[in-house]
């Protein structure tokens, strides 16, 4: 089985992700959460979370943590992200599509500049 | 919804929900029977009769925001229109298995769509779950399953970039060569 032999090749991954992570401050440190209810994902989730992951390896992001939550209620807005930066507040932001999302994600998840044009008005 | 990709995304949901630690996806394809079909088996809770009775009815849901849940109803939808069906079975603190076809000929069938997406989506959202997931194409099988990844990863998370770009090519490596030689109607 193929898997087998690429473990070892996962053990050096993990290694080297590891001391990367070391050298990473705490306050760097955010989460980002995509709405992925049945209205999250007819909305085109999936691709709003392929962009957000697609971001992580181009830009060899380490130590930012990616989930999901279920239906929240807010469909119209759908899909919705929520990204929260270290000790900051959880933004929420509306209909982000995969542009949206790579915007949200170096505005707001490397440079901490909330992108108030795509926040949910509350 | 238009790929079987993001049915299956919605509806392995469920599973989760019913406290699954262990959900086994199974996507076959058969050029010859000219059928797809996909069973999702659980460990989960299950359902007791009365639920499964109406469970393909959108106005019975579990969840709380709404009083309406769409997942299985439209899937099942989506199958009826293509000579298909889709059959749950349950059994209260055992699981459930959900199995849909479709007929993979028929016009109205929509595409399978981005596999590996979907399975990639579930490991990063879902990653206390163990995913086992097949994908047999005429006898050809890909087997992916998350729990020697996550063993050797030992609390590492996926979504750090190195290992998201592993685990990523490693689904899409293996989901190729088992359609290699498909034509190309996806």
């Amino acid at each position: 089985m193929p898997q087998v032999k690429s473990l070892e090749e996962l053990k050096r991954l993990r290694e080297e992700a590891l001391e990367k992570r070391q050298a990473r401050t705490i306050a760097g440190r955010a989460q980002v959460v995509v709405g992925m209810g049945t209205c999250g994902i007819a909305a085109g989730a999936r691709d709003t979370m392929k962009a957000i992951l697609e971001f992580i390896e181009k830009e060899n992001l380490s130590g930012v943590v990616v989930t999901q939550t279920g239906c929240i209620g807010l469909c119209e807005w759908e899909p919705i992200v929520e990204v929260t930066v270290g000790g900051g507040p959880k933004v929420t932001y509306g209909k982000v599509d995969a542009e949206k999302a790579r915007r949200i994600m170096k505005e707001h998840v490397m440079n901490s500049r909330v992108v108030e044009e795509y926040v949910i008005p509350s | 919804m238009r790929e079987i990709a993001l049915h299956v995304l919605d509806i392995v949901e469920n599973s989760v929900a019913a406290g699954a630690t262990r959900v086994d996806i199974t996507v076959c394809e058969s050029s010859s029977d000219d059928t797809i079909t996909i069973v999702v088996q659980d460990n989960g809770k299950g359902m007791n009769q009365d639920l499964l009775a109406c469970v393909s009815d959108p106005f019975v849901t579990t969840r709380t925001t709404r009083r309406v849940g769409l997942g299985i109803p439209l899937l099942k939808a989506a199958a009826e229109a293509c000579n298909g069906y889709l059959r749950i079975d349950s059994t209260p603190g055992k699981g459930t298995r959900l199995e849909v076809q479709f007929q993979r000929s028929h016009i109205d069938r929509m595409p399978l769509g981005d596999l590996a997406g979907t399975v990639l989506t579930l490991l990063i959202a879902f990653p206390q779950v163990r995913w086992v997931f097949r994908h047999v194409v005429d006898g050809r099988e890909f087997c992916f399953d998350s729990e020697p990844i996550v063993k050797e990863l030992d609390g590492v998370p996926l979504t750090e970039p190195a290992i998201l770009s592993f685990v990523k090519q490693l689904l899409h490596e293996g989901i190729a060569r088992v359609r290699q030689g498909l034509e190309q109607s996806q």
